[in-house]
């Protein structure tokens, strides 16, 4: 029997039964409105869609069929599965003629009799739908536990033996019913479900359970705090007992552990029928809790009472979008014109988030979460702006500057920039985004055009470094001189003063440590840029004499004496042999094999907030941004599961390999004899008092001489594919926080696909560590046998490594990951490398390199010495400029 | 009263499943492309019996079957030679929908059953020269040229050109035809749009009811573009939840992408479907002139390799494949394992345009 452990949230607000609202709209016939709603269902996460018509003054069978057409021509709803809901089988039939894909029709019973049910049954089967089945005869609804588990026993054998129904696509509704109607019979109603659920699916194989919860709680309408308390109390126990499905509001859920105990022992007594008098106690209490009963209620109410422009600043440092478009208008209406909302109190609002984000009393997640308030707020009074311009040709707000972001040609990383020009967004800022992999011609064209104020660049990968000296020398050669701000991982203050600055004097390049100091960069570069520059020149200056000075100074081993001191292996038996030689490709994995395996640390750090994962949540600054980025962070995660947002890929291979000198020879089989490829290694030379030895990965491989077998691995995964897609969801719904989120989790899956990965090829794939047990946080920690390092990064850091080892692996054809023309893997979301097994193996950092290990590696890889000293530009000891000059 | 096929088509069925809990099975190529090469002209295409039909019907290709049956016989020969266990009969625009081109709507069951007969003719006659091996005929059905969930009007996308039962009743009509003629499978083909593949799916149903037995029912699907996606916006396993209850024989794709850029996609759908996946990409994308132009031997070594990966129990060619492509084809996969079939679990699936499984 299979017990799904996860609850099914049916969205319930595309229903003219249960929403007044949308009742309305459908009767008024704007259908346009009416997929607004059920648009945003979808978007607060409901998995499925149930669509109910039943009203006695509307065609239900025509409004069902014009819903669901149009909601077919709508991606963003039409991509979750359709619960087609009619008390009146030709609705339900006339809906499921309208659906591709495979959704669910509620309901169909016994109420007719057998015959008429077996045949609705078929027909559901012949149209591809699952099915909800009431728990309902010819003598009526299902009442008690007995009544119940005999319909539904009765209904699923002429399901699955005579119709051939699928047992997993049968859904039972037992029936929700009220309790505390004063009426003893009732009483137990709540136990029934709840006993019938549990018998359901420990009886009826495969077969779930779903309900419409807000019955129980009829006799108390009118009081809110106790229904929802009521409510959660019930799916508590009914969830425990197998209930995996449920048409709920999930917004007005209270969380079980957050009711009043009091009043949580009340709903109890009175859900589990535990007391004769419970109804009485429950009814006496409810008019104390009416209001008060759950904390949360009270300070919604509270703050929903107060003026708009306190209201504004509330949603958006609460981060809050629920009321945000109410209360937008409502401002809009108070001011002259659309605009001073925005100037208003909007804007002051935003000023209250960025002082508490500069006194560090607001952290990144709780600020990108208030920039998706204001944007859905401008994005509300964007028509108005739109009309008034028309009517009167008036100018738009101007903004404070106007800044252009772009992720440098061939790199795909954006996470950071995306932070970044929310940040600078909620600041008033312009900002012109041109994604990712943007070449300098773009970038310069864009600016001209549009006129921009600063330019900003973001790189993650070593290449990016070289191609931002490339814009910034194609800027001063086009005679711009506004300023240039440099940010990301591998970007740093030596970089930019050293290998930047000077090829931009006309201008000034600026590197930015991080979001949070990128408002204060920008401001002062539009206030008081003159003074700025003088400080940044005067700054770099000092930083690149120091290098300069550093450079001569510190001593390195000739590449010969370096080779002399390289690690050696204590011994060289013969390695296990892989389990197979050559590629495999796995496309088996499923995204909830690899949550836990994330490690979450480098997820806060994404976020600007540091610290250690777990021990972060206890910090008294920044545990609470971390705990509730965390909890949207899993919401999210499971959602991503659940669905399938991203496809797990990879491939592996292994092949005999030798070392030879700072190579690795790989072999086409185990002859040895066919050289399939060969792998270059770079060496450190620092020199070091200890006897610690200089080392190449090569070291770690056996060398030819040594005449023994052993092996090379290599990898390529990615969670990326569908990364994108799902970005671009969000970013529609003018959502950044989702899509930054959903990016920085798809980085971490592809980690944790990494190290799942490497943990399963120790074990099994090559297997020379069979019985290795860890745990996670072990695992972080690296504490295994063996290493799995990247080309491009400090054990060896030449990109353009990572081509012999896609070639090797054919990754492309085989998964789908490209290089791009700086090395980066696309899509973003992805990791390859090499592994090697030797218990010597560690990582390292190769460190800086010489001008005779250069010209060295530029032999071996068959390079000119130019072509060695760009990709290896971050690492070289010298500058290869002056080295040149001198020698001429 | 018995129909006339169905102890044959029993035996067809169970020999079917013996054979492909063996081997690799192999489907023919294109029959458009081997009767481009007759270079048939209007008269051709008309031959006697329609010699004063009001419409041009040159490019009508499935009314060949009636009107030039001895070139249709040797294509259907050729592929069988070549290495085929299945041909496809003639029959992917036989319905009422698609035949309103030409206005010859009321030729669909004739052209069905003939396009059944006459392959049904040729597989008899190449498994009586060699018993051991016999060969089939697989009932093509086309997607029509209408879509029952896109509107064709951008402006009003709730508008539908063809309804879900008008659908029902041509695929209807098309399946009769090719069950009375002798198909021992029905192939439900192309699929760019799943609610039109789902309307096939229920007539079939109803076909196999009124005629007391069952044929093998194969679904494949068309991703049409480097998205990802079929036309009308599903993923390939949303598509595979979306037809799973007619419990087909295989699931697969075809057409539209060579076999390199279908192999991320039948990866997937291999991933999961607890059936027989098939494959039958075109010969490589269409070069700058439309043409195909992929190699026999390229093809068949990408194909190869499906087969190699376990990704595949039933492997053809589409647009642009010739006897050539399926012989080699043939051969790249001879001596391979067929892919294992995954026992299903019992999880709940459904899908929008993406799948949902709980």
């Amino acid at each position: 029997m299979t017990r799904t452990a996860t609850f099914i949230n049916i969205g319930e607000r595309t229903n003219v039964t249960g929403s007044a609202r949308f009742r309305k709209l459908i009767k008024e016939g704007d259908y346009g409105t009416a997929l607004e709603v059920a648009r945003e269902q979808v978007e607060n996460g409901a998995q499925i869609i149930d669509v109910n018509m039943d009203e006695g003054l509307l065609d239900s069978e025509r409004a069902m069929v014009t819903f669901l057409n149009l909601v077919a021509a709508e991606p963003d709803i039409a991509r979750v599965p359709v619960m087609v809901d009619s008390s009146k089988w030709s609705v339900i039939e006339a809906g499921l003629k309208c659906l591709q894909g495979k959704g669910i029709a509620n309901s169909i019973s016994m109420k007719e009799g057998e015959e008429a049910f077996r045949e609705a049954a078929r027909r559901v089967l012949r149209y591809g739908a699952a099915v909800v089945v009431m728990a309902f005869d010819e003598k009526g609804q299902a009442d008690t536990y007995q009544r119940k588990i005999e319909i539904c026993r009765r209904s699923y054998d002429i399901l699955v033996n005579e119709v051939g129904f699928p047992p997993e696509d049968i859904i039972f509704d037992p029936n929700i019913f009220a309790v505390a109607t004063g009426i003893e019979e009732h009483d137990n109603y709540g136990v029934d479900f709840i006993e019938a659920t549990r018998w359901i699916r420990e009886n009826l194989p495969g077969a779930h359970v779903s309900g419409g919860v807000s019955n129980l709680s009829f006799s108390f309408r009118g009081n809110e705090p106790v229904r929802a308390a009521m409510h959660s109390v019930f799916l508590y126990h009914a969830i425990a007992a197998g209930m995996d499905m449920g048409i709920v509001n999930a917004g007005q859920l209270t969380v079980y552990d957050d009711i009043d105990p009091e009043l949580r022992e009340l709903c109890e007594d009175v859900v589990l029928n535990r007391r004769k008098d419970s109804t009485e106690r429950l009814v006496e209490a409810a008019a104390r809790f009416k209001g008060d009963g759950v904390q949360k209620k009270e300070v919604d109410a509270a703050w929903r009472s107060w003026p708009v422009a306190k209201r504004l600043e509330h949603a958006l440092v609460s981060g809050i979008t629920e009321f945000i478009e109410v209360d937008t208008e409502e401002a809009r209406q108070t001011v002259e014109r659309p605009l001073h909302v925005i100037e208003g109190p909007l804007m002051a609002g935003m000023n209250v988030v960025g002082d508490l984000f500069g006194a560090g009393k607001m952290f990144l997640p709780q600020v990108v979460k208030s920039a998706r308030v204001m944007k859905q707020a401008v994005a509300y009074l964007m028509p108005f702006m739109e009309e008034e311009k028309r009517l009167s040709g008036l100018d738009q707000r101007s903004a404070t500057g106007k800044v252009l972001l772009a992720t440098v040609k061939g790199d795909v990383h954006d996470i950071g920039k995306n932070i970044v020009g929310v940040v600078l967004q909620c600041n008033n800022f312009e900002v012109i985004d041109l994604g990712v992999m943007v070449s300098s011609t773009r970038i310069l064209e864009t600016a001209r055009n549009e006129n921009v104020d600063i330019i900003g660049l973001s790189g993650l990968i070593t290449p990016s470094l070289d191609e931002m000296c490339h814009v910034a020398a194609e800027m001063e050669r086009e005679g711009f001189d506004m300023p240039l701000l440099i940010g990301g991982a591998t970007t740093s203050r030596i970089h930019t003063a050293v290998k930047i600055h000077p090829n931009y004097q006309r201008g000034q390049s600026v590197y930015v440590t991080d979001a949070s100091r990128a408002v204060g960069v920008v401001s002062r570069l539009m206030s008081d840029r003159t003074a700025f520059f003088d400080e940044v020149k005067a700054e770099y200056a000092t930083i690149a004499e120091v290098h300069a000075r550093g450079q001569a100074d510190r001593r390195r081993l000739s590449l010969e004496d370096a080779r002399a001191k390289r690690v050696r292996l204590a011994a060289t038996p013969s390695m296990v042999r892989p389990s197979f030689l050559g590629t495999r490709v796995i496309d088996d994995w499923r995204l909830a094999d690899l949550v836990d395996f994330i490690d979450w640390t480098p997820f806060f750090s994404a976020w600007e907030i540091k610290g250690t994962y777990p021990l972060l949540f206890e910090d008294p600054k920044v545990g609470e941004a971390a705990r509730a980025l965390y909890a949207d962070a899993r919401a999210m995660l499971t959602q991503m599961v659940a669905e399938d947002w991203l496809t797990p890929r990879a491939v592996v291979g292994f092949w005999p390999a030798a070392s030879d000198g700072d190579d690795i020879v790989l072999y086409a089989d185990e002859a040895r004899r066919e050289r399939l490829a060969t792998l270059h290694m770079l060496r450190q030379q620092m020199a070091r008092a200890s006897d610690r030895g200089n080392a190449a990965l090569s070291d770690f491989v056996a060398p030819v001489s040594a005449g023994v077998a052993d092996y090379v691995g290599g990898f390529a995964v990615s969670t990326g594919f569908g990364e994108d897609a799902v970005a671009e969801r969000f970013a529609r719904a003018n959502d950044d926080y989702s899509k930054i989120l959903s990016q920085s989790l798809a980085d971490r899956l592809a980690e944790a696909f990494a190290e799942a990965l490497h943990a399963k090829v120790r074990r099994e794939l090559w297997g020379y560590a069979p019985n290795e047990t860890l745990g996670t946080a072990e695992m972080i920690a690296e504490a295994y046998q063996g290493i799995r390092p990247a080309p491009g990064y400090p054990a060896q850091p030449d990109h353009t490594e990572k081509r012999t080892l896609f070639r090797l692996l054919d990754a492309e054809n085989a998964i789908g990951i490209r290089l791009t023309e700086s090395c980066a893997m696309w899509p973003a979301s992805s990791v390859s490398g090499l592994y090697f097994a030797r218990p010597e193996s560690h990582y390292f950092g190769v460190g800086k390199i010489e001008r005779d290990q250069i010209e060295d590696y530029a032999a071996r890889k068959g390079w000119p010495v130019e072509e060695a000293e760009r990709w290896l530009a971050p690492i070289l000891a010298y500058d290869p400029l002056r080295m040149r000059q001198a020698a001429e | 009263m018995t129909h006339p096929r169905a102890a044959a088509a029993l035996r067809a069925t169970a020999t079917l499943n013996e054979i492909a809990a063996r081997r690799i099975l192999v489907i023919d190529g294109a029959m458009g492309t081997m009767l481009q090469r007759y270079k048939f002209s209007e008269a051709d295409f008309r031959g006697a019996r329609f010699a004063d039909w009001p419409s041009d019907v040159k490019g009508n290709n499935d009314l060949l079957s009636l009107t030039q049956p001895d070139a249709i016989r040797a294509v259907h020969t050729a592929y069988f030679e070549a290495g085929a266990d299945v041909v496809e009969t003639n029959t992917f625009s036989s319905t009422t929908i698609a035949m309103a081109d030409y206005g010859m709507e009321v030729l669909a069951y004739e052209l069905n059953f003939e396009g059944a007969r006459l392959a049904r003719e040729v597989a008899d006659a190449v498994t009586a020269r060699d018993p051991s091996r016999p060969r089939f005929v697989a009932g093509a059905i086309g997607p029509t040229n209408r879509t029952a969930s896109i509107s064709p009007d951008v402006n009003n996308p709730g508008f539908r050109a063809v309804s879900f039962d008008d659908l029902r009743v041509a695929y209807g009509e098309a399946a009769r035809g090719l069950v009375d003629g002798g198909a021992d499978l029905i192939l439900v083909e192309t699929v760019f749009d799943t609610l039109n593949a789902k309307a096939a799916l229920f007539a079939v149903e109803e076909v196999f009811e009124a005629v007391g037995f069952r044929l093998p029912v194969m679904v494949s699907g068309t991703i049409t573009d480097l998205s990802g996606r079929t036309l009308s916006g599903q993923t390939p396993t949303a598509f595979w939840y979306s037809v799973r209850h007619g419990r087909p024989f295989s699931i697969g794709l075809n057409c539209a992408l060579g076999a390199k850029e279908m192999r991320a996609h039948i990866a997937e759908i291999a991933r999961g479907a607890d059936t027989l996946v098939c494959a039958y990409p075109n010969a490589g994308l269409p070069n700058e002139f439309g043409e195909y132009d992929e190699s026999p031997a390229a093809t068949a070594a990408l194909i190869g390799e499906f087969a190699d990966a376990g990704l595949v129990n039933i492997v053809g060619g589409c647009c642009g494949t010739t006897p050539d492509h399926i012989a080699a084809i043939a051969a790249a996969v001879q001596g391979k394992p067929p892919r294992l079939v995954p026992k299903g679990d019992h999880r709940l699936r459904l899908a929008g345009l993406e799948p949902f499984a709980a």
